[in-house]
């Protein structure tokens, strides 16, 4: 009986059969003046000891995930006939910008447990612990908060929009838009069959202001009287300038 | 060409914030206001965040401010002696401001406040101007343009204690009343990103009863002091001014209102007067609407704060 369980522990373990290689058309993307948005390919290989096996096919999932940050969700209502935010929630986790890209529709390719320890859809990628008590519908805020992000395409739910040749090349593309935050852009691509993650690769791209944007950014924050300091300089020597200038041409 | 302002943090095209100065300038040389009133509101129409748009605005205006003085300056039309007490209001009135603009953010209520203040004010103003160049085309068209004498009463303002001499005004009144339209001002500059000149220019001919002749130059000498220490305090507690939005709407206005200028001579003072009150009054009616109406969205999304 022992010797049956030494030569099970002997075998390759299943997860190592498939293995992802990945390459990316750009790892940084950079915020500069005239930035309005950014396409990025991601394409990979899947690496193989063993043939093909066979039964389900593979399927692959690419998440991009924005930094996450806390968001109050408020909500209008009419008081007094104007319409004023009464009710707010602050869900607790929320990525700034989260692409979800499949081959096949994710219910298809993804079972729910394993959705739920690898937080791939767009639901679970939201954490959101709890809601004042006074609040009865706190669902509500999350789904207006994924409504509203994937409105302006800061959500993407990309399903099929991963190409696979042969089970083994995989790639696609993801559009990000212009109103960018700043960080660290977690990238993760999952191999599965049968809706069970069988490998999972995950790398960063860096999202970040160059340049000028960088340097006003920075001295807004450090140096904050410096920053003002100099905007007001600016404007002054604007209007002075103004003036000068078009009492020179009046007089021409 | 896409432009992306480092602290809005948005894409927004540079060409559209040109025209958007340019025109606003065009106006404000027409009508001899700052622009503030009109500037803000169409900053929120194009998607600029309600706080960055206010404290920047506050910026532009002291472009525009200093641009304008300087010429009351060579034609002598600026009470210092009463733009410093007006500033001495101003100052006090624009840290209150920001102080309920901070906190008003934090209760998520402060697009409502600014989108409030800019219905009742433009509504009032608007509606006042409009009536009162209407009865002055109808008069100028019966008689041959005869003006009522301004009257010099005595009013609760003269009977006030601490008085003091302005020279300049012409006037020995209390500087309490000047104070108080310095911190009204003050705060409306804070939490609406004006220069309140459309506020203080009537205060200052009907309440205080200065000369018509310097009330423009002494309303924006005090509306660069003004707009210069609320620009500082957004710039240092809520860092919310945007120095490329700034300069790109400094660089329209200051030719728009060059181009303002020479159509502003060619029209009638009644004409131009019920032109501005129309234009008040849509921006007004437009903002009024949006409180009005059931937004097609009724959540919206912002930055927790309160910690």
């Amino acid at each position: 009986m022992w010797r049956l369980a030494l030569l099970l522990l002997m075998l390759p373990v299943p997860l190592a059969a498939e293995e992802v290689v990945l390459g990316l058309s750009k790892d940084q993307v950079a915020i500069t003046t005239s930035f309005d948005g950014s396409e990025i390919l991601i394409f990979g290989a899947v690496k193989r000891e063993a043939p093909i096996p066979s039964g389900e096919p593979l399927q692959v999932i690419i998440t991009v995930a924005g930094p996450s940050e806390p968001v109050m969700v408020r909500r209008k209502a009419r008081r007094f006939g104007i319409w004023v935010n009464t009710d707010a929630v602050e869900v607790d986790a929320a990525p700034s910008f989260y692409a979800v890209a499949t081959t096949a529709p994710l219910q298809e390719v993804l079972s729910d447990t394993e959705d739920l320890r690898w937080k791939i859809s767009i639901d679970r990628a939201i954490r959101s612990v709890g809601a004042p008590s006074q609040i009865s519908d706190a669902p509500s805020f999350t789904e207006a908060l994924i409504r509203i992000r994937r409105a302006s395409e800061l959500y993407q739910q990309l399903e099929g929009q991963v190409a696979l040749d042969q089970q083994t090349l995989f790639r696609t593309a993801i559009d990000m838009p212009s109103d960018l935050t700043e960080g660290g852009y977690i990238t993760r691509i999952f191999l599965t069959r049968n809706g069970q993650v069988v490998s999972s690769l995950q790398t960063v791209i860096d999202v970040q202001k160059v340049g000028m944007e960088r340097w006003l950014f920075e001295l807004s924050r450090q140096s904050p009287m410096v920053y003002g300091l100099m905007s007001l300089a600016i404007a002054i020597a604007a209007g002075w300038g103004a003036s000068a200038g078009f009492r020179m041409l009046r007089n021409s | 060409m896409q432009i992306y302002l480092p602290i809005a943090e948005v894409s927004v095209n540079a060409f559209l914030l040109l025209g958007l100065g340019g025109l606003v300038g065009v106006l404000s040389g027409m009508f001899g206001v700052g622009g503030g009133f009109l500037m803000t509101p169409l900053l929120f129409f194009i998607g600029i965040p309600p706080a960055v748009a206010v404290a920047t605005e506050a910026n532009q205006i002291v472009a525009s401010s200093f641009s304008g003085v300087l010429a009351h300056f060579r034609r002598r039309t600026v009470d210092l002696k009463m733009g410093t007490v007006l500033l001495v209001g101003g100052l006090i009135g624009a840290a209150l401001g920001v102080v309920v603009f901070n906190h008003l953010k934090s209760l998520g209520q402060v697009d409502l406040l600014v989108k409030l203040c800019y219905v009742v004010f433009l509504g009032v103003v608007g509606g006042l101007m409009f009536i009162e160049s209407l009865s002055a085309i109808r008069k100028s068209r019966k008689a041959g343009g005869t003006r009522p004498a301004a009257r010099r009463q005595r009013t609760w303002v003269h009977s006030l204690p601490l008085k003091m001499r302005f020279r300049t005004s012409g006037l020995y009144i209390s500087v309490i009343p000047p104070v108080i339209v310095g911190i009204v001002v003050g705060i409306l500059a804070a939490i609406m990103g004006v220069g309140g000149g459309f506020i203080m220019v009537p205060a200052m001919i009907y309440i205080l009863g200065m000369p018509t002749k310097v009330v423009v130059g002494t309303s924006l000498f005090q509306i660069i002091f003004v707009t210069a220490f609320t620009t500082m305090l957004h710039a240092t507690t809520n860092f919310t001014v945007d120095i490329v939005l700034a300069v790109l709407l400094l660089l329209g206005g200051v030719i728009g209102a060059q181009i303002g200028t020479q159509i502003g001579l060619r029209m009638k003072a009644e004409q131009l007067r019920i032109l501005l009150a129309i234009m008040v009054l849509a921006v007004c009616g437009k903002l009024a609407i949006d409180l009005l109406l059931q937004p097609a969205e009724l959540y919206t999304l912002g930055a927790p704060g309160g910690h």
